[in-house]
């Protein structure tokens, strides 16, 4: 029989503002971050060396040296050492997945609080020895005599001095993501001004939302950084129009510039799960339910569907199984990995051909009320250090959820490297 | 911090070389560190007037294991405390019996020892003559208090006839090392219900104190101390300063609050969040309430622009206002027995120059907590504030060396205070003992020659 279940409360988050690749946070580990990022969490909740059920947490970019990043997080932090953690990585998707992973053990008993968390670097990102090099000094350390050790080094070529760079790009097509993304975003004629339009809007929603004080409560200063270093409060569409095309350039009609696609960044985030009773226990807030989650994959190798499309798939299983329609919620969150991912997803949704033939839809999902759309700003704007990003979003929705009052509604719908996507549906 | 000057006078070369240069030699003061004893030597209690608290005196040091002699002159050695019951006089010649008792007793005082005189108010005198018995002993302490060396402070209770039961809180105070940095102070009780039975080690257990301004300096040693009694705090600051706030938070077991004072919606933000919140386990709410945050945009009155004047208000006075009364107007967030302490300011006492804001924004605070006290006192809570004399903070370290050498020395104890002096004053007003401290203000100044 299965288990009696129980959704799981999100209670608050914590994030570092993010900070741009090579800058703020240049001299800063992904287990600083992530360290510190628990640290102010456990301020904000009264959590000091208190034992939480599970920390779970990743890292897109890791070294060799950070397999057990999220413990030995945990073990720098205030948290108690008693506190079990392990680490995930699901591309983009890790921070999103890691909340699902928590709320699903809150919902089956299995553990009565958790904090999921992600966080990447950008500038502290492993360089990988270059492989034949990696061949000769396993030979070199195999080596039992001089001679052989000798032999050993002679297979040497100066070339193999030069670390290779973690590219973003896909194992299996070579090309970068915004590459992929520009083919999308042309096959759905998706358009520079809409694209640099809902990039304005990020902007202009994040920074009213600093200003009104709504991060007051879900981000802690790291490092001189007070707000997402890539904030621009007075961007404007005539300013982004000046802004060349840095993606399928070889379209003349390019469309994705640096300014309408995410900038590599820096940063951690952190999200407490728990159940109802453990929360009223400790008398902290509510903020909204885990309600459920769905992740999907595509083919964008072989199958002909464009690298980020995944959420696309997911969204409609999610609903259905919840009776939902797309238009029954409150609050929208799509990740803006491109402005164009979010204008392309909205737009397959709309269309009755990709419901029906890639969705198997009798009609499609329909449109949004685009003034629920990532109101409070989006990746756009905040920055995306990919395993942050989920945390960043849960904790935002669910406060805005619970400003908005009991009984509203949210979907999230994050998109990952390998033609992945994960989404979820938080309740106040 | 280090205090140079009062290191080298203590020290063997330099406290000769002071001695011969006749420069003053300021003491190592005595400070209260867990665990404590009262006083570190024997106390002696006297009487010049009819001395109706006399008893009070005697069982609250006996009941905090200090000796009590009989008179000065059973034996050589020092005291450590002299206290003086000078209540149920009629008129000058009481006064006498004042002196008569206090110099001998002064004379054998030991290192940091304490002068307390309690009074009846003048106020309430039945005649001028009266009237001006009580009023002669303010002058009185205030000169002993000047006259003291070595860490010795003397200061006056003035009690109501009403009022007997609100002495033993402010008497241990005063007797204590938490009072070091506290000086020639008159504090007037009132009569109150004080809850029996108090905690010495942990008298804020169960507590919930919210700390503006938490972050770092003075506002961070208010957090610490207010902790260390037992209290949870709610450390609230700046988002900008939201790390060191954590910090601070993360190492009292407290929680960080990050909230702008002068936010429009600041203070439906604060209660808000003590309604939803259920601290340290005890129900929504919070018992103590500490106005701290406070900035200075220093300018000449000739020179000063309006952001400068503006801002000052805002968060000095303003804030305090607007917070404090959404506290009261809130059902039952402000618990029973509350405390609200607001720090202001010598400069709101004595001015200061290129302090026009300041000041102003500082005895705006006085005057505000005077004209609440009654209110509070009818729902069984206080209100009070704190000035601050010369403290040593981070702020007054980039001072130019000369001003803030001569700041720190133009006070009795010829010494700057350190901001735990501060929290000190300010968790010993948050005490449930101290029920009969309403609409005071206690400087924390070493008896500061400004404005005194
Ligand atoms: N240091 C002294 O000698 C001295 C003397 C007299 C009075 N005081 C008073 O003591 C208090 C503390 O002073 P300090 O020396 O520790 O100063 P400080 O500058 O070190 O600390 C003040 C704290 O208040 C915070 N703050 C400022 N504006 C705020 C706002 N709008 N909302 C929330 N927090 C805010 C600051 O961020 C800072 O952390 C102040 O009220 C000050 O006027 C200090």
């Amino acid at each position: 029989m299965a288990p009696q279940t129980r959704k799981a409360a999100i209670v608050g988050g914590n994030r570092i503002p993010f900070a741009r690749s090579n800058s703020a946070y240049a001299q800063a580990s992904n287990q600083d971050m992530l360290t510190a990022t628990l640290d102010g969490l456990v301020a904000r909740f009264g959590l000091q060396g208190q034992q939480v059920g599970e920390v779970v947490a990743g890292a897109v970019l890791k070294h060799a040296r950070d397999f057990n990043l999220t413990r030995e997080a945990v073990l720098g932090s205030r948290l108690s050492a008693a506190t079990p953690a392990y680490d995930v990585q699901q591309a983009c998707g890790t921070g999103l997945e890691a909340a699902v992973l928590v709320a699903n053990k809150i919902a089956l008993g299995q553990i009565e609080s958790g904090i999921a968390g992600g966080v990447d670097t950008t500038s502290d990102a492993p360089l990988a020895i270059h492989d034949e090099m990696r061949r000769v000094l396993i030979a070199l350390s195999s080596a039992r005599t001089l001679r052989q050790r000798l032999e050993a080094l002679a297979g040497v070529r100066p070339g193999m001095f030069v670390p290779e760079a973690p590219r973003n790009a896909e194992p299996r097509t070579g090309l970068a993501m915004g590459d992929h993304q520009a083919i999308t975003a042309r096959e759905w004629g998706i358009s520079r001004e809409a694209q640099d339009e809902l990039t304005v809007r990020s902007h202009h929603n994040l920074a009213a939302a600093y200003e009104r004080g709504f991060f007051d409560d879900l981000v802690t200063p790291y490092l001189g950084l007070t707000r997402d270093e890539n904030l621009r409060p007075d961007t404007s569409v005539e300013k982004l129009a000046k802004l060349e095309p840095v993606f399928g350039t070889g379209d003349p009609d390019a469309t994705m510039t640096a300014g309408n696609s995410t900038p590599l960044s820096d940063g951690a985030s952190a999200v407490l799960l728990a159940s109802d009773a453990w929360a009223a226990e400790r008398g902290l807030p509510v903020l909204a339910h885990l309600v459920d989650a769905q992740t999907a994959a595509v083919d964008h190798v072989h199958g002909g569907e464009g690298l980020l499309m995944a959420p696309a798939y997911a969204v409609p299983v999610l609903l259905a199984r919840n009776g939902l329609t797309l238009q029954d919620f409150d609050f929208y969150e799509v990740h803006e990995a491109f402005a164009s991912t979010v204008l392309a997803t909205l737009k397959a949704w709309e269309d009755p051909a990709f419901c029906k033939e890639r969705l198997g839809l009798d009609a499609p999902l329909g449109a949004i009320d685009r003034s629920r759309l990532n109101v409070n700003g989006s990746s756009l704007a905040a920055g995306h250090p990919f395993a942050a990003t989920g945390g960043r979003i849960v904790a935002s929705l669910a406060k805005q959820l619970h400003e908005a009052g009991p009984g509203r509604r949210g979907l999230i719908s994050i998109c990952a490297a390998g033609g992945q996507g994960v989404v979820a549906i938080l309740e106040s | 911090m280090g205090d140079w000057y009062r290191d080298l006078a203590n020290s063997g070369v330099g406290s000769t070389l002071v001695g011969q240069l006749g420069l003053p030699r300021p003491a190592v003061l005595r400070r209260y560190e867990p665990g404590a004893p009262l006083l570190t030597g024997p106390a002696v209690v006297g009487t010049a007037g009819a001395g109706r608290l006399r008893e009070t005196l005697t069982r609250v040091l006996e009941d905090a294991g200090v000796t009590v002699l009989p008179g000065v002159d059973d034996d050589g050695g020092r005291l450590a405390a002299v206290l003086l019951d000078a209540t149920g006089g009629t008129g000058p010649a009481d006064l006498a019996a004042a002196y008569e008792f206090l110099a001998p007793a002064v004379r054998r005082l030991g290192p940091s020892g304490r002068v307390l005189v309690l009074a009846d108010p003048p106020s309430d005198a039945d005649s001028p003559a009266q009237a001006a018995a009580r009023q002669a002993l303010e002058g009185l302490v205030r000169s002993v208090a000047k006259e003291l060396r070595n860490g010795g402070t003397a200061n006056l209770l003035v009690v109501p006839a009403d009022a007997g039961a609100s002495v033993p809180g402010p008497v241990r105070f005063f007797l204590s090392g938490r009072s070091a940095y506290v000086d020639g102070q008159v504090v007037r009780l009132t009569a109150a219900d004080v809850p029996a039975g108090e905690d010495a080690e942990r008298p804020l257990a169960g507590k919930v104190a919210v700390v503006t301004g938490a972050a770092r300096g003075i506002g961070a040693s208010i957090a610490r101390v207010v902790a260390r009694d037992g209290a949870h705090v709610v450390a609230v600051d700046v988002p900008a300063a939201g790390d060191k706030l954590a910090e601070v938070a993360n190492e009292i077991g407290g929680t960080a609050f990050q909230l702008d004072v002068t936010a429009p919606d600041a203070a439906q933000r604060l209660v808000a969040h003590l309604r939803e919140r259920r601290h340290a386990g005890v129900g929504p709410g919070v018992d103590v309430v500490v106005h701290n945050a406070g900035i200075t945009r220093d300018k000449l009155l000739v020179n000063m622009d309006a952001a400068r004047w503006n801002s000052v208000m805002a968060v000095n006075l303003q804030a305090q206002l607007d917070l404090t009364q959404a506290l009261l107007d809130a059902d039952g967030v402000l618990r029973p027995g509350a405390r609200v302490v607001c720090v202001s300011s010598q400069s709101g006492i004595a001015g200061n120059r290129g302090q026009t804001n300041y000041a102003a924004s500082k005895a705006g605070v006085i005057g505000m907590v005077r004209a609440w006290a009654p209110a509070f006192a009818e729902r069984g809570a206080t209100i009070n504030a704190v000035a601050p004399g010369f403290i040593v903070t981070e702020m007054t370290a980039k001072m130019p060396f000369g001003t803030r050498e001569i700041g720190s020395r133009i006070n009795s104890l010829q010494q700057g205070g350190l901001p735990v002096d501060v929290a000190e004053t300010i968790a010993w007003l948050s005490r449930p003992s101290a029920a009969g401290v309403n609409g005071q203000v206690v400087r924390v100044c070493g008896q500061s020659f400004l404005g005194a």
